[in-house]
Formats: C-alpha cells, sequence, structure tokens
C-alpha cells in the first residue's frame, strides 16, 4: 500500500472523475532524503497547495508551486528517540485553520502544529499494538480515532490524552482502517484482516448526540417530531451492522465525497464493495 | 341329687328342711351364673354340651332340677343302666344319704343352742332398760338446778366483768402512752447507738396517733419531740448516704429508711442516682484507663470480664436495689432507671466497642468470642431487669456488629492469602532456572495454590464457626440463625472471597501495559486452570460445607452454585483467551521483526531455514509442555496418514496470479484469485481471536493461528525478490512440518501457510519457487 502511494502519481481531487483519461504525473516528491513514504495527505481545506508526507521518522510539509507542478519542501520535523521509529500513518485536522497533523507511529499518537513543525501532544500507548489508522471526527474538534493491532477502535479527546473516550472491541484481527462519516460523525467505519466491514454508531461522542436539531424542521410536524424526538434519547452507542461480503482482509474501507450514505470497502482479493448505510437508520438520523 | 335322696326317705324331719334349701338352691343358683356367664361370653348351650347335667330346668330326671321326678328317675335309671352301675349308684346314693342325715343332726342341734340363748338375752335386756329409765330422769332434775344456779351467778357477777374489762383498756392505753411519752428518748437513744432501722419503726408505729391527738398539748409536745428527733435521724442518715463511701446495699438501706421517714421520693430517687452514677463512672473510667492509649496489657477476655463483674454487676445491684426501693414511683421511675441505664450502657458500649476494634486486627478468634459470650451473658441480667433500656438488645447488635467485621477481616485474610499464593507463584515462576534442575513444576505449584487457598477457606469457616456454636449465649439469635450464616457467612465470606478472586485472576486480563503484560504467561495459565477447578469441583465443595456447618436457612436469597461456577468459568476463559493472546503476540512479534527487518528484495538463494522459524518452533514446542501440564490434550480432527508431505496445492494458481500480476487489467484479478477464492468458500473463516477451548489443543491452534495470521500481513506488506519468495518457501515448508501436530484441524496450517506464500508469490515481480523436493531437502537438513 504505501509502493503506491510512493509511485508518484498523485491526481488532486479534481482529476478523479476522469476515469478514461491516462493518468499524467504532475509533480515529483523528492523522497531520496528522507526514505520510504508511509503517507501522504493533503491539506483538507483551502486552495489544495499544501501536502504532508510522512517518510521512515521524518514528517515533511511540501507547497505545490506553478500549478502543482513543483514541490518544494517548505519545511520538515524528525522524531528522534530510541530505536528505528516509523510513521506508520498520519491525518490533517479539519479543524484550527488546519494546522494540525496527527500522526502514528507504532503505538504512539502524535500531534503536531505545522506553523512551528513541533508536536503538540503525544499519547502513548495509545493502542496496545502497533497504531494502523487514525482520523479526526470532521463536526468536532479535537475528536480523533484510532485503531491498531489490538483490534481495538479508541476515541480519543486530545485534550485529554491519559484515557480514551470510547473503545471499541468488535473486530477479530488488526484495524486496518477507520473513517468518519464527512457530515454524520455518529457514523464510524472500520475495516480489518478479519475480512469484516463494521458500521458503528457512536451517538455519545458524536457531534449530533441526540439525534437531529429541531431547528430546521417545519413547526406543523413538531408534534410528530417531539415524540420521535423522546424515542431517539436513548440511542445507544452500538454496532449497526457487520459486512462480511470480503473473503480477505479488508486494507481499506472511506465514505463517498458525494454522497454521505454511501461507502465502499476494498480487500486483499481485490473486491470493492460498495454498501450503504441501512435506510431505517438513515431516516432516523435525518428525521 | 342328695336333696331328692333326702326328701324321698324322710319327708316329714321339721328341722331337716331349714338346711335343705339352701343346701339345693345354691348348685341352681351357680348354673345360673354359669348361664349368664355364658351368655355373656357368647357361647352357645350346646358347646358346654360335654357337661352330664343337661341345663334343661324341666328335665325331670336332674336330680337338682326343681322338676325332678323320682319315678321317671328311677325307671330312666332301671331301663338304661346295667345291674353293675344300678349297684353302683344304689351304694353311692345310700352313702349320701347317711352323710346327708348326720348333716342335718348336726345343724339342728347347733342351731337349738343358739335359739335358747337368744331368748336369754331378751330377756335380760328388758330388765336392764327399765332401770336405766329411773336414772335418766334423776338425771334431768339436777341439771335444772344447775341451771338455775349458774343463772343466779352471772347476775351476781356481772358488774364485776365490766369494770375488769375498762381496766384493761386502760392499761393498753396507758402503756401507749408510755412509749410515746418514752418515744423520744428511745429514738434519741436509738439515733445513739445508730440503730437507725429500729428508730424508724418506732417512728412509723407513733406517728399516726401523734398526728391524730395533736390538739392535745401534751401529745404536741411529744410530737414535736419526736419531729425534731426524726429530723436529726433524717439528716444523719442523709449524711451516711451522701457519704458514698459504703457499699451499694448499706445505701439503699439508707433509702429505704429514708422513704419510711417520709422523705420526698421523687429527691431521693434523683440522689440516689446520682450516687450509682458516681461509682459506675468509676468503674466505666478504670475501664477506659484498661484501654489505655497504648495497647493494654489485659487480653479482651480479662478486659470483657472485669466490665462485666465491675461495670455490668454494679448496675445489676443499681436497678435490682432501685426496682425495689421505688416500685411506687410507678412508670415515671422505672423510665428515669430506664434513662439511667441507657446512658451509662451507651457509654460502657463504647468502651466496649473500642477495645473490641482494637481486637479487630487479628489474634484469636476463640479468645475473641470467649470475650463476646461473657459479655453478652453477663448483660442479659440486667436486660431482662431493664427491659426498656434495651441493653441487651444493643449488646445483641455490637456482637452483630463485631460478628460482621470479623466477616469482612476474615475476607481481607482471605484475599490477602490469595494475593500472598500469587506472589509465591510468580516468585517461584521468576527463580532462575538452574541448568539440570527443573524447579516446581506448574501442576505441583497449581496444587499448592489450591492446597493453600482451601486450607485458609477452612481455617476461616472455622474460626467463624465458633460465633454459632451451641454453647455461645448469643448464638441462638436470629440474627446468627439466619441472616450470619446465609448472609454474612455464605454470602459475605464464601461468594465474596470467590468473586473477588476470579475478579483479582480477571484483572489480569485487561492490565493496562498490554504490551506483553507484566503478568507472566505460565501465571495466567496456572490461574486459567485454578478457576476452572473451582467450576468443577471446588466451589460447590466449598458451599456444601458451608451449608453443612451452618445450616444455612432459606429465607434470604443465595447465590446459587451454577452462578458460580459461571462466573469461575467464564474467569478462566477469559484468562485462558489472554495467555493465548499474550503467548501469540510473543511468536507474532518474532516473526513480524523477521519479516520487517530484512531486504528480502536482494537476499540470497536460501540455503537453510531462518532461525527464527527454529525458534518459533521451539517456542511452540515449549508452550505446549507447559499447556501440557495443566490441560488435557483435546480432540483434534482426523490426519491423513502422512501430513509432513503435503505440498503447496494453492501455489499453481499462485504463480500463475504472479506472472499477470503487472499487466493488471481488470478482469484478471478476479479469474486468477478464482481458485482460491473457490477455495475459501468452502473452507470456514478462519476468527484469529476467538475464545478458546479448555484443552491444549485448541490453545495452540489458538496462538499459532495469531502467529501465521501475522505472519501473512507483515509478508502482505513486503516486496520480494525471486530469493526472497524462495525463503519465505522454505520457511513455511518447515513451520508446516512442525506446526500441524500442535493443532486440531491440521488444514488450518496448510491454508495460513498456503495463502502467506501466495502473497509472497504475489509480491515479487520475479515469482520463481523453488522445486517442492529442494525445499524438503532444505527442511530436513534443519
Amino acid at each position: 500500500m504505501p509502493k503506491e502511494l510512493e509511485s508518484g502519481s498523485h491526481e488532486s481531487p479534481d482529476d478523479s472523475s476522469s476515469t478514461a483519461q491516462t493518468l499524467e504525473l504532475l509533480c515529483h516528491l523528492d523522497n531520496t532524503a528522507h526514505g520510504n513514504m508511509a503517507c501522504v495527505v493533503w491539506e483538507p481545506m483551502g486552495d489544495g497547495k499544501k501536502i504532508i508526507s510522512l517518510a521512515d521518522n521524518h514528517i515533511l510539509l511540501w507547497d505545490l508551486q506553478e500549478s502543482s507542478s513543483q514541490a518544494v519542501l517548505a519545511s520538515s520535523a524528525s522524531l528522534e528517540g530510541k530505536g528505528q521509529l516509523k510513521f506508520t500513518s498520519g491525518r490533517w485536522s479539519p479543524h484550527h485553520n488546519c494546522t494540525q497533523v496527527a500522526t502514528a507511529n507504532d503505538t504512539t499518537l502524535r500531534g503536531w502544529d505545522t506553523r512551528s513543525m513541533s508536536q503538540i501532544y503525544c499519547i502513548e500507548n495509545a493502542h496496545g499494538q502497533l497504531v494502523r489508522d487514525l482520523d479526526f471526527n470532521p463536526n468536532k474538534q479535537y475528536y480523533l480515532a484510532s485503531c491498531g493491532d489490538d483490534c481495538k477502535v479508541k476515541f480519543w479527546d486530545t485534550r485529554n490524552v491519559t484515557e480514551p473516550v470510547k473503545t471499541l472491541e468488535e473486530h477479530s484481527h488488526w484495524v486496518w482502517n477507520v473513517r468518519y462519516n464527512h457530515s454524520h460523525d455518529q457514523l464510524v467505519l472500520t475495516g480489518s484482516s478479519d475480512s469484516r466491514v463494521i458500521l458503528s454508531n457512536m451517538v455519545s461522542i458524536s457531534s449530533e448526540p441526540f439525534g437531529h436539531l429541531v431547528d430546521d424542521d417545519d413547526i406543523s410536524d413538531q408534534e410528530d417530531h417531539r415524540s420521535e424526538e423522546k424515542s431517539k434519547e436513548p440511542l445507544q452507542d452500538n454496532v449497526i451492522a457487520t459486512y462480511e461480503e470480503h473473503e480477505d482482509s479488508v486494507y481499506a474501507v472511506d465514505w463517498s465525497s458525494a454522497d454521505p450514505w454511501l461507502f465502499a470497502s476494498l480487500s486483499y482479493d481485490g473486491r470493492l464493495v460498495i454498501n450503504r448505510v441501512p435506510r431505517a437508520l438513515k431516516y432516523h438520523i435525518l428525521l | 341329687m342328695a336333696a331328692a335322696a333326702a326328701a324321698g326317705p324322710s319327708p316329714g324331719s321339721g328341722p331337716g328342711d331349714s338346711p335343705e334349701g339352701p343346701e339345693g338352691e345354691a348348685p341352681e343358683r351357680r348354673r345360673k351364673a354359669h348361664g349368664m356367664l355364658k351368655l355373656y361370653y357368647g357361647l352357645s348351650e350346646g358347646e358346654a354340651a360335654g357337661r352330664p347335667a343337661g341345663p334343661d330346668p324341666l328335665d325331670p330326671t336332674d336330680l337338682n332340677g326343681a322338676h325332678f321326678d323320682p319315678e321317671v328317675y328311677l325307671d330312666k335309671l332301671r331301663r338304661e343302666c346295667p345291674l353293675a352301675q344300678l349297684m353302683d349308684s344304689e351304694t353311692d346314693m345310700v352313702r349320701q344319704i347317711r352323710a346327708l342325715d348326720s348333716d342335718m343332726q348336726t345343724l339342728v342341734y347347733e342351731n337349738y343352742n343358739k335359739f335358747i340363748s337368744a331368748t336369754d338375752t331378751i330377756r335380760k335386756m328388758k330388765n336392764d332398760f327399765r332401770k336405766m329409765e329411773d336414772e335418766m330422769d334423776r338425771l334431768a332434775t339436777n341439771m335444772a338446778v344447775i341451771t338455775d344456779f349458774s343463772a343466779r351467778i352471772s347476775a351476781t357477777l356481772q358488774d364485776r366483768h365490766e369494770r375488769i374489762t375498762k381496766l384493761a383498756g386502760v392499761h393498753a392505753l396507758l402503756r401507749k402512752l408510755q412509749f410515746l411519752f418514752e418515744l423520744p428518748s428511745r429514738l434519741t437513744k436509738c439515733v445513739e447507738l445508730g440503730a437507725y432501722g429500729q428508730a424508724v419503726r418506732y417512728q412509723g408505729r407513733a406517728q399516726a396517733v401523734l398526728q391524730q391527738y395533736q390538739h392535745l398539748p401534751s401529745f404536741r409536745a411529744i410530737q414535736d419531740d419526736c419531729r425534731v428527733i426524726t429530723a436529726r435521724l433524717a439528716q444523719q442518715l442523709r449524711q451516711r448516704f451522701r457519704e458514698g463511701g459504703s457499699g451499694a446495699p448499706e445505701q439503699a438501706e439508707c433509702v429505704e429508711l429514708l422513704l419510711a421517714l417520709g422523705e420526698p421520693a421523687e429527691e431521693l430517687c434523683e440522689e440516689f442516682l446520682a450516687h450509682a452514677r458516681g461509682r459506675l463512672e468509676k468503674e466505666l473510667r478504670s475501664l477506659e484507663a484498661e484501654l489505655g492509649p497504648s495497647p493494654p496489657a489485659p487480653d479482651v477476655l480479662e478486659f470483657t470480664d472485669h466490665g462485666g463483674s465491675g461495670f455490668v454487676g454494679g448496675l445489676c445491684q443499681v436497678a435490682a436495689a432501685y426496682q425495689e426501693l421505688f416500685a411506687a414511683q410507678g412508670p415515671a421511675g422505672a423510665e428515669k432507671l430506664a434513662a439511667f441505664a441507657r446512658e451509662l450502657g451507651s457509654r460502657y458500649f463504647a468502651l466496649v466497642e473500642r477495645r473490641l476494634a482494637q481486637e479487630q486486627g487479628g489474634g484469636d478468634n476463640s479468645l475473641l468470642v470467649r470475650a463476646l459470650d461473657r459479655f453478652h451473658r453477663r448483660l442479659r441480667a440486667p436486660g431482662a431487669l431493664l427491659a426498656a433500656a434495651g441493653l441487651a438488645d444493643a449488646a445483641t447488635e455490637i456482637v452483630e456488629r463485631v460478628a460482621r467485621e470479623r466477616l469482612g477481616h476474615h475476607l481481607q485474610g482471605l484475599r490477602a492469602a490469595f494475593l500472598g499464593c500469587l506472589t509465591d507463584v510468580r516468585q517461584a515462576l521468576a527463580a532462575p532456572r538452574v541448568a539440570g534442575k527443573e524447579g516446581p513444576g506448574l501442576a505441583e505449584l497449581l496444587a499448592n495454590v489450591a492446597s493453600s487457598i482451601l486450607s485458609h477457606i477452612k481455617a476461616s469457616l472455622a474460626a467463624v464457626h465458633l460465633f454459632t456454636a451451641k454453647e455461645v449465649s448469643f448464638s441462638n439469635k436470629p440474627y446468627f440463625r439466619g441472616e450470619f450464616c446465609s448472609q454474612g457467612v455464605r454470602e459475605g465470606l464464601i461468594v465474596g472471597f470467590i468473586r473477588s478472586m476470579c475478579q483479582t485472576a480477571q484483572s489480569f486480563c485487561d492490565s493496562p501495559g498490554e504490551k506483553g503484560g507484566a503478568t507472566p504467561p505460565a501465571l495466567l495459565l496456572l490461574l486459567s486452570r485454578l478457576c476452572l477447578d473451582y467450576e468443577t469441583a471446588t466451589i460447590s465443595y466449598i458451599l456444601t460445607l458451608t451449608d453443612e456447618q451452618f445450616l444455612v436457612q432459606d429465607q434470604f436469597p443465595v447465590t446459587p452454585v451454577s452462578t458460580l461456577c459461571a462466573e469461575a468459568r467464564e474467569t478462566a476463559r477469559r484468562l485462558l483467551t489472554h495467555y493465548v493472546k499474550v503467548q501469540g503476540l510473543v511468536i507474532s512479534q518474532m516473526l513480524r521483526k523477521s519479516v520487517e527487518t530484512r531486504d528480502w528484495l536482494s537476499t540470497l538463494e536460501p540455503r537453510n531455514v531462518r532461525a527464527v522459524m527454529k525458534r518459533v518452533v521451539e517456542d511452540t514446542t515449549a508452550i505446549d509442555v507447559q499447556v501440557g501440564l495443566l490441560y488435557e490434550e483435546g480432540v483434534r480432527k482426523a490426519q491423513s496418514s502422512d501430513s509432513s508431505k503435503r505440498t503447496f496445492s494453492v501455489y499453481s494458481s499462485s504463480r500463475q496470479q504472479g506472472r499477470y500480476a503487472p499487466s493488471y487489467t481488470p478482469s484478471a484479478p478476479m479469474d486468477t484469485n478464482l481458485l482460491s477464492n473457490i477455495q475459501k468458500l468452502f473452507s470456514e473463516r478462519i476468527d484469529v481471536f476467538s475464545p478458546v477451548e479448555f484443552n491444549k489443543v485448541s490453545v495452540l491452534t489458538g496462538i499459532i493461528k495469531i502467529s501465521l495470521k501475522t505472519l501473512l500481513e507483515c509478508v502482505r506488506l513486503r516486496t520480494f525478490g525471486r530469493f526472497g519468495l524462495q525463503q519465505v518457501q522454505v520457511d513455511c515448508h518447515f513451520l508446516q512440518l512442525y506446526l500441524w501436530r500442535f493443532v486440531a484441524d491440521e488444514e488450518l496450517v496448510h491454508l495460513l501457510l498456503d495463502e502467506v506464500v501466495a502473497s509472497a508469490a504475489l509480491r515479487c515481480p520475479d515469482p520463481v519457487p523453488m522445486e517442492p523436493s529442494v525445499v524438503e531437502v532444505i527442511c530436513e537438513r534443519g
């Protein structure tokens, strides 16, 4: 997986629609001095001119110039410590004006400030074993999900790094991916090498803990909503569905950027499965 | 027969008649009686047919019958009997007749004499009565004379008698008066001599009279004198009472006298209680001194004895005296006493509790129980006396509290013992092994732990059992019969301990530093086995033992054995699963490092199996041995005759796929993966971190599954050169040679290893596999 990323063919989000066209190399991130790249992430907001890449124990911030044809290393930082430290994964926080990046190496999660390229927080032993992936809650700043080889998914508040806010232990092997839904952040998707994809409903720590707010609904249906509101109240964190279509390890899951109720998962045997959030839940969240 | 015979020859003889009647009637009556008896006993006449004389009273041949007809009889005799018998009956009859004749003569003579003497007697009596009549007449006249005299005398004595009666009255009055006049001096004397009792008695006797005649000046004077003296007496009594030095009985006497003197009872009652309080407080102070700031020297038994005899005894005396003295006070007085007893009692209880609290730390249970027993027993007497004060209840409460605390203490002790056992096991496991000399085996350690815990539990039970012993006075209280047994001992102590044991064991599963964990895996294994043993046998044994010893009554809901067993089993399962995870992680880490740190692209052609794989097999064997010490073998699926000779079946397809991989057309992966996918469809999904069963094979299967899955995932992250792939091939074959024997289903190992090789081939730009024969040769070389 890292190899594909390394191949250098970074298409910008706008280009992804042109499936028929062949891919052409826009620019090359020169990583000869820093070793294998583990991860490359775009700045989530803004003009798409910034990229963070993680290479071995270096975190590199690139500026794309001249209509993305040239990448200039803007700043970098490196992780020093005992043994061979290697980043495994990283995410760019969409909050705080995109100044924060979180990375994972071994069992540790770290937060970085991209302006000074200095560490802002560190969660030692976030997982019992290797941390595989992490994701920021798109609607709730400071909230971060991580997953790893201890089969667990943990949710963190980066202001208090001693305890996870919540821990899920549904998978029976390493969890390779965790993704928040872009608009309804109670929906969390995880993919694991036990060949399962699990969709969980983390209502209690989402940005809309008690279902949808009433204010944007018409007043005439107020009564109905009241009663529904009540029925929604005791909604618990739970697993919505476990998808077992894959025969081999699932290495990637993600939400559709167009339709918030659509998601895809990719497994080792090359099978791409696209699923929808169950209709009942969708209406439950919407209404 | 005789009568008939007699009637025949001599019918005229007069005197002979009289005896004949009764003689003849007697047998008849007897027979009648017989008949009635027979009737009564339900014997039919026929049954008595053996009797020669027929019962028929009308039978004319019946000699003794009323209708006896001599002619008929003779006819019958002559007709029926032979000559010899006739002769016999004739002689017999003659003999009888003779005997009857002589009898008659004697009777006649005797009766004749008697009649004559009777006539004489009557004649004599006639004469005597005539004489007596005369004497009676004389007596009557004499009596009349006497009556006359007597009347005259009493008339004469009348007035004198009256005078004597008056004189006697005057005498008595004078004696009383004399007593009254002497009273002041007597009282003074009594007071001087200290015979207060006597004085009070005199005073009591005189009081009413003086009261009645106080309008007379002389009596008034006496009364005044008496009053003064009495006041002095009362003062002296009070003085004595206040001095307090004298014992309780003397004080009680003083109070009694004062009461008799008509002192106000209310006030006396207060004062009496105040004095008693002083005395009892002294006792309490001495008890408190025994408590002291430093640990007290006398043991708890001595303390309670002291308290019992000193304070409780004193309280008893006070109460008894009070009730005797102030019975007249009614409910208000009783209330006062109860309040008094309650207050002092509560202080005493506070002291006792402080002392008992010092005992809680440890020490001898039997001593404590004996002390409590005495404490409780002592308080039962005043408890009966002062029911309102509720001292007995309070005492029972204290005993109950102590018992409860004791239970808590024992529970702590058991927990500590369990933790101690665990520490011992840790040390034994951590102890460096001397080469050639094995340390204590796991099984031995397990047995040690189990027996030590069991003996601790038994010791605790025995210690707690003292509380319910028959001879202990509080053992028949409802608390000790019911709640103590069921809630306290069974639920609190035994079930509580088993629960806490399970919790302690479970806490090892979720220790925070999951990385390897501080807990040695062997300890996890041992605990798991311990819990399993508890589930199968020990829990029910312990609970049965408890139920037998404490006769738990079923009024409180108790935790059933099955629940506890389920908990223990769950704990055992979690521990074992955790053990599998930990051991799997150890091997996984080894495999992961070996895959991640190697440069697979530029590796040389494999000459032998990598050392890591040998290490993995060695470790697995070691784990196998370790688990085998505690767990049974378990079942495995039927195996083919020679599992080691298997070649990689999937490899052909993977090779093909590898060759096509660079071109990567959308349809290609579907085709190439078809075979392996179809195979996967028919093989069951492998749950890597699945719960394990309680046997060796299942444990080993779990560990190997985790390890191989890790190997698979790691291999998928690397890129291999041709020789790298071949090395993986060799390694996997080696693992297959040695690992299949550990698992339940060897297919599983094959499947995973095939996957590993296939994945490596997929990640290889130049996948040229090694010849299986060469692989085998290398592996067999070691």
